[in-house]
């Protein structure tokens, strides 16, 4: 292992510069913990769909007329996130504020079409156990996308008022992979609860 | 003028003149204000220790008053429903609220004096965990208090949970004030695992790091992984009691067993994340009293965290009688027993530690070495349990308590205790009593040995666990008397530890910077540490840098008095996750409110949720949003975003 010699330190950023600083580590450990938490909750639906009794879907063949379109609307968010952060590394501010603008109104208008998607279902939470997980889980998913729209909200704010460059932007980057992070649970609960049902599990 | 992006880290010698300008860059505010805000390691750490401490007695008492009930057969001292509220608390309070956050004050305290760095990655963040950890304590006491403790025991297993039997609001404040600690808990996991990556010195590589290091940051990556099962669990539970779900019941498609399966893939790794940092404290003080390095370095390292791998997978030991099918158990159980090999591995290096050392006798070394023997029967009858027939045999009895605080009081408490003698001294400036110290330790260990190792006896004679009392003519009056006044003797034990503290504090004997000739880098600052840690960032060549003289391990030497000044602002060293070379230099934020306005926000939005009071919910999610966004706001300071636009140039004159 080399030597750490005094006379070799080059010059070392001072404080978060591009992607590099300790906010990267913080967010990358709180993703962690909540794929975790994620991974229980789809461990809760396996788990009791595969020890229930025949017919334990209550909606044997989901209806994907809003949950399709739905799941394009989120994954195109987080292109516009991407396309945001992209306009803040190239000191473009109007599409920076265009991105994280339109990723905030595609994040709501997930949030009510999910809004309807929750009354188009024939059961409530209370009808069985696939009905509660089903509320369950995806209302931890709708508290996560609220919160990342908070999230794009502030960078969209703190864009406007100038307050980022190429190398101070660490917020910026840490905030759209929480957002990206977001939509990737997203695809694994869309796959579960509407995909494996046409595969058979839980039938 | 704009501080530059980028610059060289300036180097020097250690002097007075810069200690007194970092003094005053790191020196927090004096009075209730700076009590409030401060943001410092040390003090959080020590907080940490204290408040754990304070329920380790709480606990200790009501184990009392429930061994009080148990001393003799058909005894009235408590009601059924009194016992069950009583052994319920202890559990959560040993397990939840003393066990872990003790083992987090140490590591708070110490790691960044044993990695060269200032202060942890988050200072903020780590007073955010402690003030979460004692609003969730003092949420969960406050339902104790009013009558509303746990009763269903610590692993509160669903049906008895849920509200057809369970009708009052004990079991929700236990389930909300679970999930409110677990975010405490979550967020400190966080923080070690960031500090331990990216703030030792530089030349500290992985290879070199103190073993503290070891068994705290593999313990806090379990936590960051399992603590959501818990918290989904209690929280999925409260949702059972309030909301009508169905996820436990079997009337309507829910499993009971879901509950055990989501607690104890949590609650295994648990146990590992509250003896492995313990293990590592006396890998850490044990070579010290022994005047040699650790033996074995690299495979106690490894066994540590082997120790944790096997440990996600052998959670269904605790589920062996409840019908699972048989190849399911074979596995559990085979994994179980592996287990023994990482653990024997520590064994047998500190025993060689000890053989081929020249032990010095202390009280913390006696603490150190009895963990040993503890483990050593602590261990054996977790590895009886592993077997599957076994367990079925000695499951629910007397066995599986005297298990279980074998290893929590041995591998925890003991090394707990060891730690305070040895780390005192660092934490006051004074030596504790070393006469006293020994009083203390004979008695807690005959009083601990003597009230649970005939308690194996009373397992094996078919006493079911958290039974309120019992017939004259079982055959356990005696084992449940002697019991009893070991664990009166073990009380004494640690109230003359309390007695030794409070004394040492005021007359103890004046320390030094290292009073036990200890080989890092705490011991190379003053006693008590000052603001700032250390005066210029230290540049380390070895393992043992206080003992390169006497070791051949070093090939260079380590540079303490003189290395990087670091003394434009808060800052400290950011170095690279392995090697540690130097990469960035790291703006640290100064005291702050904003944790505790979370914490109040938080706490007020558990009591609304609590009560059902959902003004109060919203009003605490409003607080907390308006303490986060304070908090998260782009500081100029900490260099996360362009400072103001450009201002008319201020010249200030220039003296050459």
């Amino acid at each position: 292992m080399r030597e750490v010699a005094i006379a070799d330190v080059p010059k070392l950023p001072v404080g978060p510069v591009g992607r590099q600083g300790l906010g990267s580590w913080g967010m990358g450990t709180l993703i962690a913990t909540e794929a975790a938490l994620f991974a229980y909750l789809l461990f809760a639906y396996y788990y009791l769909g595969a020890t229930a009794q025949p017919h334990w879907l209550l909606e044997p063949h989901p209806a994907l007329k809003l949950a399709v379109p739905n799941t394009i609307i989120l994954l195109i968010s987080s292109g516009a996130a991407w396309l945001g952060e992209r306009g803040v590394l190239q000191r473009r501010r109007g599409e920076a504020l265009a991105g994280f603008g339109a990723a905030t109104v595609l994040g709501i208008v997930f949030v009510v079409i999910q809004y309807f998607e929750w009354h188009a279902k024939p059961f409530k939470m209370g009808a069985s156990s696939y009905a509660s997980l089903y509320f369950v889980t995806t209302g931890f998913h709708i508290a996560h996308v609220l919160i990342g729209i908070l999230v794009l909200m502030a960078l969209f704010v703190w864009t406007a008022l100038d307050y980022f460059s190429p190398r101070r932007r660490l917020t910026v980057t840490a905030g759209a992979f929480y957002w990206h992070f977001v939509d990737v649970v997203w695809l694994f609960l869309f796959t579960t609860y509407y995909v494996t049902p046409y595969l058979g599990f839980g039938q | 003028m704009r501080a530059p992006d980028f610059r060289v880290p300036a180097v020097g010698p250690d002097n007075p003149e810069h200690q007194a300008r970092l003094l005053e860059l790191w020196e927090g505010e004096p009075g209730l204000k700076g009590f409030l805000s401060t943001v410092d390691h040390k003090k959080i750490g020590i907080r940490y220790i204290v408040t754990a401490f304070i329920l380790l007695v709480l606990g200790g008492i009501e184990s009392l008053v429930m061994r009080w009930q148990l001393a003799s057969p058909n005894a009235h001292v408590l009601t059924p429903d009194q016992y069950n509220v009583l052994f319920s608390t202890h559990g959560m309070t040993m397990i939840f609220l003393y066990a872990s956050p003790i083992l987090s004050g140490f590591s708070n305290y110490l790691w960044p004096l044993m990695f060269g760095s200032r202060d942890m990655a988050f200072p903020r963040l780590n007073a955010l965990s402690y003030w979460i950890y004692l609003a969730s304590a003092i949420f969960l006491y406050v339902g104790f208090l009013t009558g509303n403790g746990p009763n269903d025991g610590w692993f509160n297993y669903v049906p008895y949970a849920t509200r057809d039997y369970n009708p009052g609001l004990n079991q929700d404040f236990y389930s909300l004030g679970m999930v409110f600690l677990g975010t405490s808990t979550t967020m400190g996991a966080a923080n070690f695992i960031v500090t331990a990556f990216r703030t030792r010195c530089p030349g500290m590589s992985i290879n070199r790091v103190p073993m503290l290091l070891w068994g705290t940051l593999t313990a806090n990556v379990a936590n960051l992984l399992v603590v959501p099962a818990v918290s989904l669990a209690f929280f999925l539970l409260w949702l059972e009691r309030q909301f009508g779900t169905h996820f436990f019941d079997h009337s309507n498609g829910g499993q009971p067993l879901l509950w055990q399966h989501l607690f104890w893939m949590f609650g295994h790794p648990w146990v590992y994340a509250i003896v492995l940092p313990a293990m590592s404290m006396v890998s850490e003080g044990l070579p010290v009293f022994c005047r040699r390095p650790l033996v074995g370095y690299s495979v106690v390292a490894l066994s540590t965290v082997a120790t944790m791998i096997l440990g996600f997978g052998v959670w269904v030991h605790h589920m062996f009688a409840t019908g699972l099918p048989g190849l399911g158990l074979s596995f559990f159980s085979g994994a179980s027993i592996a287990i023994v090999f990482p653990s024997a591995v520590a064994i047998f290096a500190w025993l060689a530690t000890i053989w081929l050392g020249r032990p010095v006798i202390t009280t913390a070394f006696l603490y150190f070495a009895s963990m040993i023997l503890m483990f050593v029967i602590g261990g054996v009858s977790g590895f009886m349990t592993a077997s599957v027939p076994v367990d079925w045999q000695l499951t629910d009895t007397y066995f599986v308590v005297a298990h279980i605080h074998y290893v929590l009081i041995g591998i925890n408490v003991f090394p707990v205790l060891g730690a305070v003698y040895y780390w005192f001294p660092k934490m006051t400036g004074r030596l504790m009593d070393e006469r006293l110290g020994r009083w203390n330790f004979w008695i807690t260990f005959i009083g601990f040995n003597l009230a649970f190792l005939p308690m194996h006896l009373t397992g094996l004679f078919g006493m079911p666990r958290r039974v309120y009392t019992y017939g004259p003519d079982m055959g356990w009056n005696t084992l449940n008397m002697i019991t009893t006044i070991g664990s009166f003797v073990l009380a004494l034990g640690v109230l003359l530890f309390i007695v030794n503290v409070v004394k040492s504090l005021r007359t103890g004997a004046a320390a030094g910077a290292n009073p036990w000739d200890a080989a890092t880098l705490e011991w190379s600052i003053p006693s008590p540490p000052p603001p700032y840690n250390f005066g210029v960032i230290p540049i380390v060549a070895s393992r043992h840098p206080l003992w390169e003289g006497r070791l051949t391990e070093a090939t260079a030497t380590s540079s303490l008095d003189r290395g990087f000044l670091l003394d434009e602002g808060k800052e400290t060293m950011g170095t690279s996750a392995l090697d540690a070379e130097p990469n960035m230099i790291l703006e640290m934020p100064e005291d702050t409110l904003a944790p505790l306005l979370l914490t109040v926000g938080v706490s007020i939005l558990f009591v609304g949720l609590l009560l059902k009071l959902w003004t109060a919910v919203a009003a605490g999610a409003v607080v907390a949003a308006v303490a986060i966004v304070m908090w998260l706001w782009p500081r100029a300071q900490l260099r996360e975003r362009e400072p103001e636009p450009a201002q008319p140039p201020q010249r200030e004159p220039r003296h050459a």
